[in-house]
């Protein structure tokens, strides 16, 4: 069956490059791109949901469904 | 799902104040999540804060909120529940605002034990004023005003709530972001002066100043150093040399000021 991916939606208004997200997240499925947060390997998500709860500045949701 | 937070947010605000890294926009989403767990009204739900970065919170969320003089959170806060006692009063504010400035308020609002909850985020320094040392200053680090290192041992503002006589008295961080609102919504149920400190991290005026090189590292230090109070029972002393317990800390069941003021007011009638 084929693996069910989430959508992640980074506000790029919000972000203000803190790294959190991009440090924190066990599968490594963000990284930065010059300033803002992006996403790098969406195959790898686990939808821990941890970057959302972690973002200071409310730029990231982690839509599963 | 992701979290409906604007449902909680004033319109137009966002992105907020706070520098890129400070945790208070972690403890702001567990505040959140914890009023929307608990179902509370907006029109019922009081947010009340003094001056600093952790003050300007309750401009960001769409509830009754009230900002008032430097410190003086725990008084304007009384006055809102003594005219409403029906209302959830909640207080927020910096470890200077509510240990040093407001400190005189806080161990009474303590000592009174009315029904309200305050959050402290404790991020060790005066960060909104230019980096001051405050009274959770660690001894020998350094703030703009202490360049060689703080002479003073710092404040335990939990022992401070308890010793004053909170009945539930909690501590997180802004690093075990999930801990936050179950902590909150305890701290709200609680009937009494209810008081949960975030240990937090400042990166712009504590950090650089404390060799600390990134938001990372600081987040890292919070981790290392949280151990939950159920983990501590097992460990010896050695052990918990220079780590902070995290959880409920402390909770007693005791009658509280709102309750026993109604009772004075009911005598003042009958004797009339």
């Amino acid at each position: 069956m084929e693996k069910k991916l989430p959508k992640i939606e980074i506000i790029e208004k919000y972000c203000k490059g803190c790294h959190i997200c991009v440090e924190f997240c066990p599968t490594k499925v963000l990284e930065m791109q010059g300033f803002v947060a992006a996403v790098k390997n969406l195959e790898a998500c686990i939808k821990c949901m941890q970057c959302e709860l972690r973002c200071p500045d409310f730029a990231i949701k982690v839509i599963t469904e | 799902m992701a979290f409906n937070y604007e449902k909680w947010l004033r319109p137009g605000k966002l992105p907020h104040i706070w520098c890129p890294g400070c945790g208070h926009g972690i403890v702001m989403k567990g505040l959140i999540r914890a009023f929307e767990t608990l179902q509370l009204k907006k029109e019922d739900t009081a947010l009340v804060s003094g001056i600093g970065c952790a003050s300007r919170l309750p401009g960001y969320i769409d509830c009754c909120t009230l900002h008032t003089a430097h410190g003086r959170a725990a008084a304007f806060a009384t006055g809102v529940k003594m005219a409403k006692p029906e209302m959830n009063v909640i207080l927020v504010g910096g470890d200077g605002d509510g240990t040093a400035i407001g400190g005189n308020h806080f161990i009474h609002a303590c000592r009174r034990n009315i029904d309200m909850t305050y959050i402290i985020l404790n991020n060790y320094i005066y960060g909104m004023t230019g980096g001051q040392f405050s009274p959770c200053t660690p001894t020998g680090h350094k703030a703009s005003t202490t360049p060689y290192g703080n002479p003073d041992p710092g404040f335990d503002i939990a022992k401070l709530a308890i010793g004053a006589g909170a009945t539930f008295v909690a501590r997180g961080t802004a690093f075990h972001a999930n801990q936050i609102d179950k902590l909150i919504v305890e701290a709200i149920q609680h009937k009494g002066f209810s008081v949960v400190e975030i240990l937090d991290d400042c990166p712009t005026t504590y950090g650089r100043r404390n060799k600390y090189k990134s938001v990372i590292e600081m987040m890292n230090r919070l981790k290392e150093v949280a151990v939950p109070v159920k983990a501590a029972e097992k460990m010896t002393a050695e052990q918990l040399q220079g780590k902070v317990l995290t959880g409920v800390l402390y909770k007693e069941e005791k009658a509280h000021y709102t309750d026993e003021y109604a009772k004075v007011i009911e005598r003042a009638q009958a004797a009339k």
